[in-house]
């Protein structure tokens, strides 16, 4: 099982991307799960989505205790939450920013990683893309670069089956600069080395 | 179908399927994505002969039901918590008078201190309306018992509550086979009502009955819900014969062969706590699973039936009664006479019931050492900082 | 059935016998033919005006409906009194759930039928407690959707199915048990209470109208009327209580009267919150007439009159005159009995 939890602001699709991650891979033949962190929070909130794919069926209901991968999708929240809570020490971090992991000082919070940390200027692909600082979808592709879960093609499919036309066509132009965007940095960067 | 949908869009995609021709609901957490996927639908017209009625309450969505099942219409809604409690006398009057309406309760905590959350307080609270109340353990079983519970309703002519637990299933999106609607139709006819508020063969429904007659009528009610012990097997045997999925029925084990501890347990932590019993069976231990999934009318005989080698019991739920212990583990205890019954109460409010938890409480119903009563994951010293500043004895009942 | 304004007057009495009526205007209970929506041996208390009400009321809608009518009771006396299980006095197709949602099921009702697509009219009824107390917010969610119903509302100022209790439809200074009724002032206060038929009126309603048990041609025309037409309606029927009110049996129509032609409660019909015609009071009488034949007013009448209450019913049942236009050249102005 592999499981993804996301972290965000209320607004920025967090329950979302986790709903369209799951699909993705629904679509690719694998059980999916996803589910937010059912808060009432009002837009700019902290908030939190699961998600859980597996080649078996799911039958956990917890919520993500120990993820293999955390989704940030503003970094604002660095710091201010417990972003890296029972991540999985060889698992993936894929943070929103147009700035290098190195400048984010995160050195006392992932003491003991050894997994990959990756940025991705998300919300500047999607207000190049969408024109509405909406990193979700981009972030998910950048996700599918970090950590070949689940391929972009699938990512951008359940974009568009969810978001009809110019909207969907938009967002899976952004998923797709993200991904590159991930992969042309030379794809995944283990954050000890 | 097998689709990737949220567990709300499901149902009302399963609602929709049944053709009800009245549904009426008020909104709120976390019902609402079900009554807006099925307005959503009827507006469009995907859902022909239906109407969709916006009310000012709760207590208004069910007395509409109740005047639309009694003229004859297929009559749905939804709701959860304190939404259940404000329609709790209509809910009682819908049983009364036999209409066979069904809702799906987004189970919800009850405040005060007010929580959207999930537990399964507001069901509790409807436990002697005289409704048949169903539990699902996933979104596929929660889309399944509806489509049961229509069919049961209108076999019955009593009203049927179908359980799945707020956000943790109705938010969740995951895999759903949504029986085609050829299906469906095959499997549930029209609804043929057994009494009609018809001016060509004028009944008057609703008398006041007195004590020379009063507990009769009840008694017969209560014959009536006993009926669906037998009804509610034969109708999941008729839908996995159609659909190929076991899904429903009184009561299900996982693992009980040989276990020397069952825990009982409704809802979606069914699946949780089996993901948590495979790893105690795999340090040896002789445990297993009883998910109820009939909870009222009370399946005793199958729980009797299911348990009756097992030594010890646990009963894992999400509410329980204050002053007394937990609902489902008195029903339990009363059905195993003398065997032991310990009550954990587990998620209220929505506190998350880990894997890790409740690998430890199967541990300790192994090793014997788990109270009568207990709460999961309390934290005990925040409970004695409390009873200690307003100067109430030590300790925590337990 | 056409409405003819009688403009006849028999010393002591306003009856009108049906000899002196058009054949096609007479009441005729006695036919055969006639629909009998409630029938006889029901255990209401003599002189019960509800019942008298609910009988003119639901056999013109019968007939106004050929007999395609379905109707939705509230808890209280006219349910009680119609359905001791297991009798019952109805022979239309009559539910009753609870005291609160009649209104609601009354939509529900509505909504299956034309679902079914079954051309059957549909009637709510209640008590004053089932209307502007306990069901008011179904009540106004009904009007609000303009779901196709008549509501009907049996006004008798008062919880007398369970003693007498009461409501917000309770007139200032009438005693009841609850207002509370011990002291020199047993009777209810003044400024407070609901005037459905204008709360209805601000819901922009099709058809609002009034009637009195005094009345029952107009009454009957009003229920014709309502049915004539579709979405949300509604009819305030006053109908004195003999048991809550301290009267006799045989005043009930009396009193009915003596409330309409003192001001007290206004008869008049509105559509979409325009009030479109009033019931003139012919012979206009003082609020004494009216108030002194009750024992729940006993308490104004004793060896010290108590004055300045009255005058201030008087002022109530003016500003009606005054609100509905109620007076006109043709009323005439009885002289107090004394």
């Amino acid at each position: 099982m592999f499981q993804i939890r996301i972290h965000g602001r209320g607004g920025q699709g967090v329950v979302t991307a986790a709903e369209l991650l799951a699909v993705a891979a629904f679509d690719e033949g694998l059980f999916a799960q996803a589910f937010p962190s059912f808060g009432s929070e009002r837009t700019g909130a902290p908030v939190v989505s699961y998600c859980r794919l597996d080649e078996r069926p799911i039958r956990t209901r917890e919520p993500v205790m120990v993820p293999d991968a955390i989704i940030v999708q503003d970094v604002t929240l660095v710091h201010q939450v417990d972003l890296f809570a029972g991540l999985a020490p060889t698992g993936y971090v894929i943070i929103n920013t147009s700035r290098a992991v190195s400048d984010l000082g995160l050195e006392a919070e992932l003491v003991g990683f050894t997994g990959r940390v990756e940025t991705c200027p998300a919300t500047e692909i999607a207000l190049e893309h969408l024109g509405r600082p909406l990193p979700n979808a981009a972030l998910l592709g950048g996700f599918a670069a970090l950590t070949g879960q689940v391929r972009l093609d699938s990512i951008t499919s359940a974009i568009r089956e969810r978001f009809a036309g110019a909207v969907g066509d938009k967002n899976a132009a952004a998923a797709l600069a993200a991904f590159d965007e991930v992969a042309s940095r030379g794809g995944a960067r283990a954050h000890a080395d | 179908m097998l689709t990737q949908i949220e567990g709300s869009k499901a149902i009302a995609e399963a609602v929709a399927r049944c053709r009800p021709e009245v549904v009426c609901a008020y909104p709120i957490s976390p019902q609402t994505h079900i009554i807006e996927a099925i307005g959503a639908m009827v507006k469009r017209g995907d859902l022909a002969r239906c109407e969709f009625i916006n009310v000012e309450s709760e207590y208004a969505a069910m007395s509409v039901l109740i005047g639309s099942s009694a003229a004859g219409a297929r009559s749905y809604t939804a709701t959860a918590s304190q939404g259940l409690l404000f329609m709790l006398e209509a809910v009682y009057s819908a049983a009364g008078l036999g209409l066979p309406i069904v809702m799906t309760l987004a189970n919800r905590a009850i405040g005060a201190p007010i929580n959207i959350w999930n537990d399964h307080s507001d069901a509790m609270a409807a436990r002697d309306t005289g409704w048949i109340q169903l539990f699902a353990e996933s979104n596929q079983e929660a889309v399944d018992l509806h489509i049961q519970a229509f069919k049961l309703a209108e076999a019955l002519s009593v009203p049927v509550m179908v359980c799945m637990d707020g956000f943790i299933l109705t938010h969740a999106v995951e895999g759903v086979d949504l029986l085609d609607a050829d299906l469906v139709d095959r499997f549930l006819p029209p609804f043929e009502p057994r009494q009609l508020l018809d001016p060509a063969n004028p009944v008057s429904i609703g008398a006041m009955v007195g004590p020379e007659a009063f507990e009769e009528v009840k008694v017969l009610a209560h014959l009536r819900l006993l009926d669906a012990l037998e009804e509610i097997p034969r109708v999941a045997a008729e839908f996995e014969a159609l659909s190929g999925r076991a899904s429903g029925g009184l009561v299900s084990g996982y693992r009980l062969e040989n276990a020397e501890v069952a825990v009982v347990a409704m809802g979606s932590v069914l699946g949780t706590l089996k993901d948590a019993v495979d790893a105690r069976r795999e340090l040896g231990e002789r445990v297993g699973v009883l998910g109820v999934s009939t909870f009222r009318p009370f399946p005793e005989a199958a729980v009797t039936d299911a348990l009756g080698h097992v030594e010890r019991v646990v009963v894992l739920e999400k509410a329980f009664n204050p002053g007394g212990r937990g609902v489902l583990a008195s029903d339990v205890a009363l059905a195993l006479a003398g065997r032991s019954v310990t009550s954990v109460i587990a998620g209220l409010g929505g506190r998350p019931i880990t894997r890790a938890s409740l690998e430890r409480t199967v541990g300790r119903a192994v090793a014997g050492t788990l109270p009568a009563m207990s709460f999961l994951d309390l934290n005990d010293a925040e409970v004695a900082a409390e009873r200690a500043r307003v100067g109430a004895s030590e300790g925590v009942a337990r | 059935m056409t409405r003819v304004p009688i403009r006849f007057y028999q010393v002591g009495s306003f009856a009108v016998g049906n000899r002196l009526l058009e054949d096609e205007d007479r009441t005729v209970q006695s036919d055969p033919q006639r629909t009998n929506s409630i029938d006889s041996g029901h255990r209401a208390c003599q002189g019960c005006g509800e019942a008298l009400g609910a009988r003119y009321a639901l056999d013109a809608a019968m007939r106004a409906t050929n007999g395609q009518l379905a109707v939705v009771n509230a808890t209280g006396c006219l349910e009680v009194f119609s359905t001791p299980y297991p009798e019952t006095s109805w022979r239309i197709a009559w539910l009753h759930s609870l005291f609160g949602n009649a209104p609601a099921v009354a939509t529900g009702v509505a909504a299956a039928l034309r679902v079914k697509g079954r051309d059957v009219r549909v009637i709510g009824q209640a008590g004053d407690g089932g209307t502007v107390d306990i069901g008011f917010g179904a009540l106004s969610g009904m009007f609000e959707r303009n779901d196709d119903v008549l509501f009907i509302c049996y006004d008798n100022e008062g919880y007398m199915n369970t003693g007498v209790q009461r409501s917000a439809a309770t007139p200032p200074a009438a005693r009841t048990a609850t207002t509370d009724a011990v002291g020199p002032e047993p009777g209810n206060v003044f400024g407070q209470g609901k005037d459905l038929p204008r709360i209805a009126m601000a819901h922009d309603v099709g058809y609002v109208a009034t009637a009195t048990v005094a009345d029952l041609h107009d009454l009957e025309a009003k229920v014709e009327r309502a049915m004539s037409l579709r979405g949300a309606r509604y009819l305030h029927i006053l109908v004195p209580c003999p048991l809550g009110w301290g009267s006799a049996s045989s005043d009930t129509i009396n009193l009915a009267r003596l409330a309409a032609e003192s001001g007290i409660f206004p008869v008049f019909e509105a559509e979409h919150g325009v009030v479109t015609s009033v019931t003139p009071i012919r012979r206009r009488v003082r609020v004494e007439e009216y108030l002194k034949r009750q024992k729940r007013y006993a308490h104004l009448f004793g060896t010290q009159p108590r004055l300045e209450v009255i005058a201030r019913l008087q002022a109530l049942a003016d500003a009606n005159i005054a609100r509905y236009g109620l007076v006109n050249d043709e009323t005439t102005n009885a002289t107090l009995e004394d």
